[in-house]
């Protein structure tokens, strides 16, 4: 285990009412200062990896610890030292906005002078001055959200959760989420772990992502890591005559593999900008009359797609799985 | 960066923030303050009116019928009178411990009301489970007893409020104190409310701590509530009940609690001895049940 890493997690596990197994014995470690994201389908276990992490569900087996605490033996410094911004909007819909803040700096025994000071500048940072003192069922979702944040930093956290902070929130808000973000990272060093389904949000934002599914992590990397691992660029090609010119392209720099598609080409290359014009130069060498070329970036969803066999969006969970999570959620909600 | 001095780790820290929060819900909103003025006023007025015991036993249902009146002399008849006037301020006095039937029911209705009211707050759990406040709540610092401590203290606080409003508005609906009765007396009513609140909330509280449905323990409380308030002394005398009602009516926490407040508000005297075996079973009951509360909150609230 490694004193500087803000997560440590090995073999985590978690199986509800005795038979359902949300989460695997993952492990997992999260430096100090990077921005994690766990990504998944729902269902996955994220948020049951988050609320283990957060000290509210006991591990069933394994161990983890955040910033060198315990979760389950030192969870009472382990919650005085993060922030939790949750996937539902927990703010107190009868209280104002300032009121929330105010509240949660109590709960963490934040005194009343330094708590005033803090609500204000977080109030700042969340652009949420001036409807600080309107009550919370006046808000918008992405206002909502944004206090979440400002309630989640009230305690100056060394490590903040993010449980899919941009779910629901229009193109707008979620750009401004990703700004707030970001800002936390470099001004504050803090070190973030989020959970989200949507694949760009995690290769914009995060230093490395894991993949989760059915409870086990499939793959660790940096986003370019991880689609660099899928070998490189795809470049489509398509000429005018039925000719099969695999041969010819596959002896171009740089081109890694060729397959005939459907009458087009799909050329697999690292650099596919390189190597573009170098195919284009080769085939009218030879001849060959181009009619369609075109080049297309590895994505998350990509990477997605050959770890777990499954486009992110389509993964549907099954009858049974959702019927088994909602009388585990019944139980235990979370 | 974090002001580590700035801190406070006692145990105990977020018991007012929460509390206040749960009050905040009351006493800004206007509209459900104002309600829970006007509630008392109405159930005194209409039970205290439609259930007055006390008329069944006035002077003018004992009236001396015109033929016999007429074999006693003028002096006699008012002899008489004040007989049977006497006669029914006995019977009153024996069965109620006071003339004033409104006067027994007023502090009746002031524990119905706690019985209500922590009732409810027993099912805000719920609420802030479905609504995720709850596990915000958890993930803080804040000691999980705390949590629980805060809606018992919150309910508390509200009984102990609208207690007042109903002895404030029995005053002019007829309300006598008793002749052993001592302004600092009041002191005594509130210290049996705290107890006898912080035993209930934390019962319903219990009832309520696993569920994420509302509906389960609401028949629950529905089931507890009319059995805890008519099984006691709330609106008749126990000794004036059946046997097996009785039996029920001598063990409910509810009866010795407003027995107790009886004997410090409207008796003509007070048993001492008596008063402090009801600040005991009181006391033992609120103690009991409040461990259990915390226990629970250690037990489930942590999964």
């Amino acid at each position: 285990m490694n004193e500087a890493d803000a997560i440590n997690a090995e073999g985590l596990t978690k199986v509800f009412n005795g038979s359902l197994v949300a989460v695997d014995h993952i492990d997992f470690s999260v430096k100090n200062g990077e921005i994690f994201g766990f990504l998944g389908p729902n269902g996955a276990g994220k948020t049951t990896t988050i609320n283990m992490l957060i000290t509210i569900l006991k591990p069933t087996e394994g161990k983890a610890s955040i910033i060198g605490y315990d979760i389950v033996k030192q969870s009472s410094e382990v919650r005085y030292s993060i922030g939790v911004v949750p996937q539902d909007y927990t703010a107190d819909e009868d209280l104002t906005g300032y009121e929330n803040i105010i509240l949660c700096a109590d709960l963490y025994g934040i005194s009343r002078e330094i708590s005033k000071k803090r609500a204000k500048d977080l109030l700042e940072l969340v652009e949420l001055t001036s409807f600080k003192d309107k009550k919370v069922q006046t808000f918008s979702g992405g206002m909502r959200r944004r206090l979440e944040l400002a309630c989640g930093l009230i305690n100056r956290p060394k490590m903040l959760f993010l449980d899919e902070p941009t779910l629901g929130l229009d193109v707008q808000t979620r750009a401004a989420t990703w700004n707030y973000i970001k800002t936390l990272k470099k001004e504050f060093g803090m070190t973030l772990f989020m959970t989200t389904h949507y694949l760009e949000e995690a290769d914009a934002l995060c230093d490395r992502v894991a993949i989760i599914d059915h409870g086990k992590i499939v793959v660790v990397g940096t986003p370019s890591e991880l689609k660099d691992s899928l070998g490189g660029d795809i470049i489509t090609v398509a000429i005018q005559k039925e000719v099969d010119i695999t041969r010819l392209v596959e002896k171009i720099e740089h081109v890694k593999e060729v397959k005939k598609e459907n009458g087009s080409y799909m050329i697999k290359s690292e650099n596919g900008e390189v190597t573009a014009p170098l195919i284009i130069e080769a085939l009218r060498k030879a001849g060959h009359v181009v009619t369609r070329l075109s080049l297309t970036k590895p994505t998350l969803d990509e990477v997605y797609l050959q770890y777990t066999g499954k486009s992110l969006r389509d993964a549907e969970e099954s009858g049974d799985t959702i019927r088994a999570k909602r009388l585990a959620r019944a139980r235990f909600r979370h | 960066m974090s002001e580590t001095n700035s801190v406070s780790k006692s145990k105990l820290h977020g018991l007012w923030a929460l509390t206040n929060r749960e009050l905040k819900k009351w006493y800004k909103a206007p509209v459900i303050f104002f309600l829970t003025i006007i509630q008392p006023v109405i159930w005194l007025g209409l039970l205290g009116n439609a259930l007055n015991l006390g008329s069944l036993v006035s002077t003018s249902s004992i009236t001396i019928p015109t033929e016999m009146a007429s074999l006693f002399s003028q002096p006699q008849l008012a002899i008489l009178d004040v007989f049977f006037s006497g006669l029914q301020d006995k019977i009153l006095t024996s069965t109620f411990g006071t003339t004033s039937y409104i006067s027994f029911m007023a502090v009746g209705m002031i524990a119905f009301t706690a019985v209500f009211t922590t009732m409810f707050s027993g099912m805000s759990v719920v609420w802030d489970r479905r609504l995720g406040f709850l596990n915000k709540v958890l993930s803080t610092p804040v000691s999980r007893a705390v949590i629980i401590l805060s809606k018992v203290l919150s309910a508390t606080l509200r009984s102990m409020f609208q207690a007042a409003i109903i002895l404030i508005i029995a005053l002019p609906l007829g309300f006598q104190f008793g002749a052993a009765f001592n302004p600092l007396n009041i002191f005594g009513v509130f210290a049996f409310l705290f107890l006898i609140c912080l035993g209930l909330s934390s019962l319903f509280i219990a009832i309520n701590i696993r569920s994420t449905r509302i509906e389960t323990p609401m028949a629950v409380m529905n089931l507890l509530n009319l059995p805890l308030t008519f099984a006691s002394s709330a609106f008749f005398p126990i000794d004036r009940m059946p046997g097996w009602l009785q039996a029920v009516a001598n063990v409910n926490p509810l009866s010795y609690t407003m027995d107790g407040m009886r004997q410090l508000l409207i008796n003509p005297v007070i048993d001492y001895s008596q008063l402090a075996l009801q600040y005991a079973y009181v006391g033992i009951f609120a103690l009991i049940l409040t461990t259990i509360g915390i226990v629970l909150s250690w037990r489930f609230l942590n999964k």
